[in-house]
């Protein structure tokens, strides 16, 4: 499904600490347009903190290596610009804002998104009739854009909201941290629709997860095994099918279970 | 999320200027610095008053000297030197009063265009009537004629003492007594204008009535007072907005408003209160210590405050509602926002005296950098107020980990029929929600304003239509990038 040799993103030897904890040790990855990487590994084995730093959460520091995102240097933008410039992480843990309803944060996240490309801002009309149609399409309820960001939410639901601002914001790479969990079977489902559309039109995507009967629906082109904050396996869908019958416990390299 | 990580974002907010702060240049007559009986009757004087009024005044002033200073609210301040002010400070080119706008100096008419409230015929504000009160006298009333028509009286506190003696004589003092309390009673005894309005039964005042104050001149203080009579049957809705200079020192307001309902009538009452709140570092700033109380007189009334507190060094009010009438209605809607060193203390007292009286308290407090909001109110439930019902709620946004927020509800009630309910939430824009709405590409100070305004709507949309934009607007600007 690799549909450009050029890389999106250039990870080379990233280091990443929170506080004087080093968290990833040296990380080098390319991604491609619409390449989907499957990150699995052990719980504190790192996968999250690599879709927070990207993202540039402050409290991951990258201390040494270098991060590209569309050839610009991504460790040199504010969290916000880095979102501008297409770059999308959906949160294993979405947080609520109470009082902010759905509906008006997606939209002032999308006219953001849309006057950084140069576009010209979505008035409210023509923002719920997409907003509308691509809840419907996520097997959201139309009152989920009325309710407050995430707030009352249930586990899936938050999910679920994950995915409409991926499909309104159409980045061109989204990481996905544990995008299945809390979710039912047709969450899955729509993940996977989801994904192979927006992959379809060149978005590149990022996926953690332990779950090999979704990873294996989303057909990736690479699976990664992080280990100890290094990629301790690189391999296709059959490393996640190995990890899968075995556990991590398996790895030789592995150091924590 | 470290301390320090939120500092720097915080700082930016704490650097954001006062946009109200330019001094007009005009040349001021001004009593000396002082308070004595001497004072008094030199404010009485100038304005003419009649021999009442300055009896009134004496009689507050003798009442206020056996009072002690008090200090119970929870702030902390300098001890105000009241010798220090000035009590009496006009324009000199008002010295003998507007006859009308044509006369007004255009520095001031400046001043207030400035302020974004034109005075002038062409760019008055549409279907909003304005008095401005400048220092201590009434600067011009817009649409007086108009109003007048329909008999609606919309003027000056000094015009209606001249032209309305009765009206005044009569309900001046009947909702805040003289010694109701320090402020109040210093403010009887030294008050110098502000505004009036009165409703002839049955008539719904045709537009908005508003009220511009602006402290200009150095080392005073401002006392005005505002007494709104709707008389049966009647509908008014006011607005009253505040800015002051830039000074390093504290300037005291203590006004007085007084609110009279009678059977069916309704007196919507929102204020805008952006006083110069002071510098980053806590210096300066407007001690704004307030007495408002409306009073439901007669059946079926209904009195409703909002107000949106951006400004002022400490603000220290509690507008309320004394529900007399049976079947009574009292709202208050209230947003509070306290940011660098400022200090808040503001609440609501709804007390129930008539049968199957009702009252609703909507409190919004938002601190930011070193601020401290409290909210402080009193519902009272009184042996003859059959069946009263009281909802309560109170919010707190907190922004930052340096600020602070309190609730005192006091809940005293003499009936077991009584319904009383409290809520009380807070909530703080933490590093995890800033972060969520960045990753979607929202600048930090956008997300705040989005908080912000989400956590403020409900209160928003009680102000009239013609100010809900510039208030929300102006919340944006007391609270931008304070994120933490």
């Amino acid at each position: 499904m690799i549909t450009s040799t050029t890389p999106l993103l250039q990870l080379d030897a990233l280091r990443v600490a929170i506080g004087e904890k080093t968290i990833l040790q040296s990380i080098s990855l390319d991604v491609a347009p619409g390449e989907l990487v499957v990150l699995m590994g052990a719980n504190g084995s790192g996968k999250s903190t690599l879709g927070l730093a990207l993202a540039g959460h402050p409290a991951y520091h990258t201390t040494q290596g270098t991060a590209r995102f569309g050839g610009a240097d991504l460790l040199a933008m504010e969290p916000q610009d880095r979102a501008r410039a297409g770059l999308f992480l959906s949160f294993q843990a979405p947080p609520e804002i109470p009082g902010v309803k759905n509906n008006l944060f997606i939209r002032t996240a999308m006219n953001a998104v849309r006057a950084a490309r140069g576009e010209e801002p979505q008035d409210a009309y023509d923002f719920l009739g997409s907003a509308k149609a691509a809840a419907t399409t996520l097997g959201l309820p139309e009152n989920m854009l009325s309710r407050p960001v995430n707030d009352g939410f249930s586990g899936g639901e938050r999910k679920r909201n994950e995915l409409l601002q991926l499909s309104l914001l159409r980045p061109r790479l989204a990481v996905l941290d544990e995008i299945d969990s809390g979710m039912d079977v047709d969450g899955v489902r729509a993940v996977v629709e989801l994904v192979q559309r927006l992959r379809s039109e060149g978005t590149a995507f990022i996926v953690v997860s332990h779950y090999l009967q979704l990873i294996e629906s989303l057909q990736p082109d690479t699976v990664l095994r992080l280990a100890d904050g290094q990629i301790a396996e690189r391999g296709d869908i059959a490393l996640a099918q190995r990890i899968a019958r075995t556990g991590f416990v398996q790895a030789p390299e592995l150091t924590e279970a | 999320m470290g301390a320090s990580d939120q500092a720097a974002p915080l700082a930016q907010a704490l650097e954001r200027p006062y946009r109200h702060g330019f001094t007009t240049d005009v040349e001021s007559d001004s009593l000396p610095p002082g308070l004595d009986e001497g004072t008094i009757r030199a404010i009485s004087l100038r304005k003419r008053e009649p021999e009442f009024l300055l009896k009134w005044r004496l009689a507050a002033y003798e009442r206020w000297l056996t009072m002690p200073t008090p200090e119970w609210a929870h702030v902390h301040m300098q001890p105000v030197d009241l010798q220090a002010l000035c009590y009496y400070s006009a324009p000199k080119s008002l010295k003998d009063g507007p006859k009308s706008l044509a006369d007004v100096d255009p520095k001031l008419l400046e001043t207030y265009e400035k302020l974004g409230v034109p005075l002038h015929e062409r760019a008055r504000l549409a279907g909003v009537a304005v008095d401005a009160v400048f220092d201590s006298v009434s600067v011009g009333t817009t649409f007086r004629e108009q109003l007048h028509k329909v008999g609606v009286i919309f003027c000056s506190f000094s015009h209606a003492v001249e032209h309305y003696p009765e009206l005044i004589e009569r309900y001046m003092g009947s909702v805040v007594p003289v010694a109701d309390n320090y402020y109040a009673a210093l403010n009887s005894a030294v008050f110098s204008d502000g505004s009036f309005v009165y409703i002839p039964k049955g008539v719904r005042c045709p537009m908005e009535l508003s009220s511009y104050f602006r402290i200009n001149a150095k080392g005073t203080g401002q006392f005005e007072r505002t007494l709104i009579i709707a008389e049966e049957g009647s509908h008014v809705s006011y607005l009253e907005g505040c800015t002051a200079p830039q000074r390093d020192e504290n300037q005291l307001h203590a006004a007085v408003v007084e609110l009279v309902a009678h059977d069916d009538a309704y007196i919507k009452y929102s204020t805008v209160q952006n006083w110069y709140p002071g510098d980053e570092n806590g210096l300066g700033g407007i001690y704004n210590f307030v007495t408002k109380r409306g009073l439901c007189a007669g059946k079926r009334a209904h009195i409703s405050w909002t107000q949106i507190e951006t400004g002022s060094a400490i603000t220290w009010k509690y507008p309320s509602v004394v529900l007399r009438g049976d079947d009574s209605r009292g709202e208050f809607h209230s947003i509070a926002v306290s940011n660098h060193f400022q200090q808040a203390d503001t609440g609501t007292k709804m007390i129930h005296l008539g049968k199957n009286t009702s009252s609703r308290i909507v409190s919004k407090g938002i601190s930011a950098g070193n601020a401290q909001n409290s909210y402080r109110g009193l519902v009272r439930i009184s042996p003859g107020a059959a069946n009263a019902r009281n909802h309560t709620q109170c919010d707190s946004l907190l922004i930052g980990p340096k600020c602070g927020a309190h609730t005192f509800p006091y809940i005293d009630t003499a009936r077991s029929d009584a319904v009383v309910e409290h809520e009380a939430t807070t909530t703080r824009i933490s590093q995890d929600r800033l972060f969520y709405c960045q990753q979607r590409g929202i600048h930090p100070e956008d997300a705040t304003a989005l908080i912000v305004g989400g956590f403020c709507q409900s209160v928003l949309e009680e102000l009239p239509m013609e100010f809900a934009l510039e208030a929300k607007a102006l919340l944006a600007v007391s609270l931008e990038g304070s994120v933490g």
